[in-house]
This record gives structure tokens, sequence and C-alpha cells, in this order.
């Protein structure tokens, strides 16, 4: 067993492939998704025709390009000119100040304001007509308080993640691509290998026994995948101040109880395919994409259509996403969650028995 | 007679409708080397296979020390030495890392049964720091070889161990197997090669999936039935398609440059063959009788294989 475990640490300190899998990828990810990959408005380019000309409009435009979300972009002089403007992609959204601004508001009359978004990418459309008419109609309201009709205002307060960063919401979910990953990936592949390079055919006709090749396989990458989970969390305290408010030890806890569900799942992978290559496309398409896709980490559970939904109720990464986010947001302990916890255990005992039952004491 | 060390009866395997293995039955004794002759694609690797246990035989049945393969296949991995045809070591790891894994996990120390491996490790413990794969063909083979002893085993399956090996590597490796014979472990050997047939105590010729004739090699060589004569002159192919025209011929092999020609005993002289060529107007030639080798045999046998 020592034996085995030692041969397991030399195949990957020698691999210069899976060293920069197991160490490269994370810090790469984990930076890739904080700093470009995000959803926040900063500096959009936008245009602003102005027809009326006048104090007020000019006020506002003003007012826009201070609140830090929106920067100026192309001058488009004329209303026929939009569509180009779009097209050649100097500007993401044209506000229409139309004429007699000044004078309509002074009347009371409403105030002729058009926002026109290129929605060929309508997450960032949809966001940015938001804080622009929130900005407009936050300009109009300080100009008669108390007048007109009572406005209701409700003053939103967003908790556990004040300001909103993305950074907060893609952290618990690399942590679970990159420990799915890693531990899949790289233990379905190094079984996958003994079997293509024929030295599977040797230790089978040794005494040693399917727990045996197993844990000898998965032991390594149990303490590799640890390290990796401590690198993200490190990494994303100290470059994106993503607080831990709840117990890290928990959190650790946890984090060991998912590599152990990953890993088991990477030998059942193991068991049905004989060759690195299958069983890299397999922990592809059987465990990246659903992660990525149907765990919530990047689309709400809550809008899938009903049958994906239930499919994602047996998506480890799933509960392991909402206990992440417990621990780490919420600042909750295993009270909160021991149901999702007990999902984990439950799946890894069931993956675990059927990889060593599956695990073939034969050839074929 | 020696005890029986290795048995197989009925031995038969199919993968789908290909039928590799066709009720092969064999017994091999306590202590000797027995080689298992035949082609790429006689059966040779699936029967090894089903010796160490890595395969169920369809039917028939068959047994190591009295271990059966299929039953009591755990105890049976305690004492099996197995070398696969493929050069099955860890390339990544160092020839000391390999041996000392392989030592590992049948749960022995090297030093334990080090006299076993002496002269073979000696030879290559000079690049025992060397990575495995960057190795020679015959030095893979040794350390593969050591590796299979360490541990001690019984009996020593050896699939194809000279295949891609220099020729001096090859009589170096079997000297070696000489050598263990002589501290009683029993070693199954399969070998492409018919010359490595004359090494081995006993032989069993094998073709299709079917054992075609068992004995030692003197043995079989006995049974061929041909008066044999080998032939050479400048133009083999043209040689071979006029003497395949002689009436009384019974065989015309091309071994190499020369040409073995069998006939029935006292049918045939050389100064027949001389006449007949000379009709077809071939003047230059070697000609002289011959004694049958074990290949002239295995020719032999695989002819009346596929008349029956």
């Amino acid at each position: 067993m020592k034996r085995f475990v030692i041969k397991e640490f030399l195949h990957i300190f020698r691999d210069i492939r899976s060293m920069v899998i197991l160490f490269g990828m994370p810090i790469a990810q984990v930076l890739l998704f904080g700093f470009a990959i995000t959803n926040e408005v900063k500096d959009v380019r936008i245009s602003v025709i102005d027809q009326s000309n006048d104090q007020h409009s000019l006020a506002l435009t003003q007012k826009l390009y201070a609140s830090g979300y929106f920067i100026d972009g192309e001058d488009i002089p004329s209303v026929t000119l939009i569509e180009e403007g779009f097209r050649k992609g100097v500007t993401k959204m044209v506000v229409v100040i139309g004429p007699g601004f000044a004078s309509k508001l002074a009347t009371g009359e409403k105030p002729p304001v058009q926002l026109i978004a290129d929605a060929s990418d309508p997450n960032t459309a949809s966001l940015i007509t938001t804080y622009a008419s929130g900005i407009i109609s936050d300009y109009s309201r300080g100009l008669m308080p108390g007048k007109g009709l009572p406005v209701i205002s409700a003053e939103p307060r967003m908790l556990y993640n004040p300001s909103l960063k993305s950074v907060y919401m893609f952290v618990p979910g690399i942590i679970t691509i990159l420990l799915m990953l890693v531990s899949a990936m790289m233990t379905s592949i190094s079984i996958a290998r003994e079997k293509e390079l024929g030295t599977m055919e040797v230790l089978l006709v040794s005494p040693l026994k399917p727990v045996e090749i197993v844990a000898g396989k998965v032991m390594p990458y149990v303490v590799l995948s640890f390290i990796n989970a401590v690198t993200i969390l490190v990494l994303s305290y100290f470059v994106f101040d993503m607080p831990v408010n709840g117990s890290v030890l928990l959190l650790l806890a946890e984090s060991v109880l998912f590599i152990l569900l990953a890993l088991s799942l990477g030998i059942l992978i193991s068991t049905i395919s004989n060759s690195q290559q299958t069983a890299m496309m397999l922990s592809m398409f059987a465990l990246m994409l659903p992660t990525i896709l149907l765990s919530g980490f990047i689309f709400p559970i809550e809008n899938m259509p009903d049958v994906l939904q239930w499919i994602s109720l047996i998506m480890p990464p799933r509960w392991f996403i909402v206990i992440v986010k417990s621990i780490m947001l919420k600042g909750t302990g295993i009270a909160f969650f021991w149901k999702e916890t007990l999902i984990l255990v439950a799946m890894t005992v069931v993956f675990l028995a059927a990889s060593v039952k599956k695990f073939n004491i034969r050839l074929a | 007679m020696n005890k029986v060390s290795v048995y197989g009866k009925g031995l038969t395997k199919s993968y789908g409708k290909t039928e590799a293995l066709k009720s092969v039955s064999f017994s091999v004794e306590k202590g000797e080397i027995f080689g298992f002759i035949g082609p790429d694609g006689a059966g040779k690797t699936t029967l090894f296979r089903l010796l160490t246990t890595l395969l169920l035989p369809d039917s028939g049945a068959a047994s190591i020390e009295g271990l059966d393969v299929v039953k009591d296949y755990r105890r049976l991995r305690q004492i099996l030495g197995y070398m696969p045809g493929r050069f099955s070591l860890y390339q990544d790891l160092s020839v000391e890392e390999n041996l000392r894994f392989f030592a590992g996990i049948f749960k022995v120390s090297i030093s334990d049964n080090y006299h076993l491996i002496a002269d073979i490790y000696e030879q290559i413990a000079p690049f025992a720091k060397r990575r495995a794969g960057k190795l020679s063909g015959g030095m893979k083979q040794k350390l593969a070889l050591s590796c299979a002893l360490i541990h001690k085993p019984e009996v020593l399956i050896l699939d194809e161990p000279t295949t891609g090996v220099d020729a001096v590597s090859r009589r170096e490796f079997w000297e070696m197997l000489i050598r263990l014979k002589q501290s009683g472990i029993t070693i199954l050997v399969a070998t492409p090669y018919m010359d490595e047939a004359i090494l081995c105590d006993r032989v069993a010729l094998i073709q299709h999936g079917t054992i075609m004739a068992t004995g030692s090699p003197a043995d079989i060589i006995q049974t061929y039935p041909h008066k044999l004569f080998r032939i050479k002159s400048q133009n083999t192919l043209q040689l071979l398609r006029i003497m395949r025209q002689m009436p009384e011929l019974k065989s015309a092999e091309m071994f190499g440059e020369y040409i073995h020609i069998g006939s029935s005993p006292n049918k045939m002289n050389e100064s027949d063959i001389a006449a007949f060529l000379n009709q077809n107007n071939i003047r230059q030639f070697d000609l002289e009788p011959m004694e049958a080798g074990i290949e002239d045999c295995f020719m032999h046998l695989m002819k009346q294989q596929s008349s029956t």
C-alpha cells in the first residue's frame, strides 16, 4: 500500500501535464473568473443624443457619465445613425433626450427620454437600461421633491453580498468545478492509463485487492485536491477579499467530503473506460458540463424547466455549492445544511461501493 | 514421472464469434520449461490470460499447483510470476523504483529473494536510476523478469518474452531461464520463434487455437514423416515454383534462402531431384539431405490441420 501511494506521487510529479492541471489550473481559473469574467456593469460606452440642449438635459447627461457605470462613446449626431453605431460597435446604448426637455419638466409633463440598447448581448443590455433608468428617475425625483404623485421608493439591501460582487458567486462555483475536475478526471485518467499501458494486467495478477488498488490510486489525489481547495480559498481571500464568514474547519471538512465523492465518481468512470482518452471525454461530458450548467453555479436552478430541475437533484455539485455559499457568505453552521451534507455522504457511499464492486478483478 | 504443476483440460475461449482457443488440454510438470510455440494469433496470449486468472474460460478447467484458476484465483495470484507480452512496467519510474514497487505489492522486501534475481538484476543495476522507458529492449526484459521474480513465484508465466529483443539478448534471456529452472520454478513460455523450442524441456505446437503436438523437441522431430533435403539457388522463388511441380514431392517450403523439400522415405534421392532440376534448366544449385527441425514439423502439422 505504502509503495503504491509513493508510486502514484512519482507518476504525478514526473508528468508535467498533470502538474500543470493540478496546480496551474486552479490559480488560472480563480484569476480568470475573478478578473475577466464578470457581469458587473462598469465603464460601458454609451452615447447621448440631446435634442433639447437645455440646462436640464445637460445636467442629466452629466449625471449619467458621473455614475461610473458609463463612459462617453462615439458621438452619434442623429437618430437615424443609431443602428450604424451599434453595428460598428462604438456604443452599447443610446440615450435620446427629446426636444423641450426642460420646459416639459417645468410644466409637469412627461419628459421624453428614450433608451435604445444593443441587445445582442441581452444580459448587458438589460443591466445597463436598468441602471440608466434608475439614474434618470432619480434625477427627476430630485428636481421636484414632494411634487406630483407620492412615489413609493423601496430601498433594496443586498444581504451577504452588499455590493453584488460576482466573485462571491464564482468562488464557490470554481472550488466545486476544480475539485470535480482534478479529483474525478485525474483519477479516472490515471487508472485508465494503467489499463492502456498494460500495467493493470500485472497489478491484477498480484495479491492486491481491488480495494487496495483503488485506495492507493485515490489517496494522493485526496491530498493534492485538498491543497488545491486551500489554494483557491487563500487566493480568493487575498486577491478578491472573499470572506469566510463561517467556520473554516467546517468548510475544509465539507471539501474533503466532496473530494471523496468526486474521486469515487472518477473511479466509476475508469471502470468503464479502457483508454485515457475515453476516461477524459467521459469525465468532461459526464461531470464537467453538468457541474457547470446544472449545479446552479451560473444558471439559477429555479428558472430551469422541471425536467432539468429533477436532473439537477442528482448533481453532487448542486449540494456542495449550497454548502460552500452557506459557510462562506452566510456564515451558518452545519445545522443549516445537514441535509445537503447527508446527501453528499450518501452519494459518496453509493459511488464508492459501486466502483469497488465494478472494479474488474479480471481483464474485460 | 514428476508431479504435475500446471494442468489444463478442454480450455475453450471465444471473443464474440472468433474462437481463440478450441478445447486445449495439456499438462506441465513441476520444474520444467514448457514452451507454447506458435505464430501470432495462435491463441497463446489468451491461454496465458486464462492461466493467470485474467480471463475466465468459456468451458474447460485449469489448475496451477492444485489451485483452480477460476475458484482459487486469489491464492493463485500469490504464487504466480507473470510477464505480459507488452512491456508492462512503469516507464516513468526508474529501474530501482519499479523493482521496489513490485516487491511492495507482493509484500516482500527486495533482500528476501535477491539471490533469485541477483545475476539478472546485476546486469541492469548500473542503470538503477534510469527511467524504465529509456532502457533498451533487452534491459527492459531483464527488469521485467526481475520484477516478476521478486516474490519468488512457484510458477513463472512469460508471454513472448523475447519478441522485439536482439539475438544476443535473446540468448542471454534463455540462459537465465535455464538457470532459474534449477531453483525449481516451473516456467511456461510462449514464443513465436521456432528456434527457441529446442531450449524448452517440452513444447506444445499451437495454431488456430488448438495444440497440434506436445512433447520434447526431440520427440516431435521424430514424428516428422518425410525425408528432408534443403536446396538453394540464385532465384529462390523460381526454384520454389519449379520444385512444387515435382510429382513425387510431399512438401516444399521456403526457409530464408533455402527451400526445404520433403518426400516419403526411400521414394526419392538427391540424383532424382538434380535430374528434375536439370530438366527445368536449373543447373546451379546446392542440394543436401538434412534433419528436420521444429519448424518443419510445425509446417507439416499445420498443413495436416488445414486439410482435415
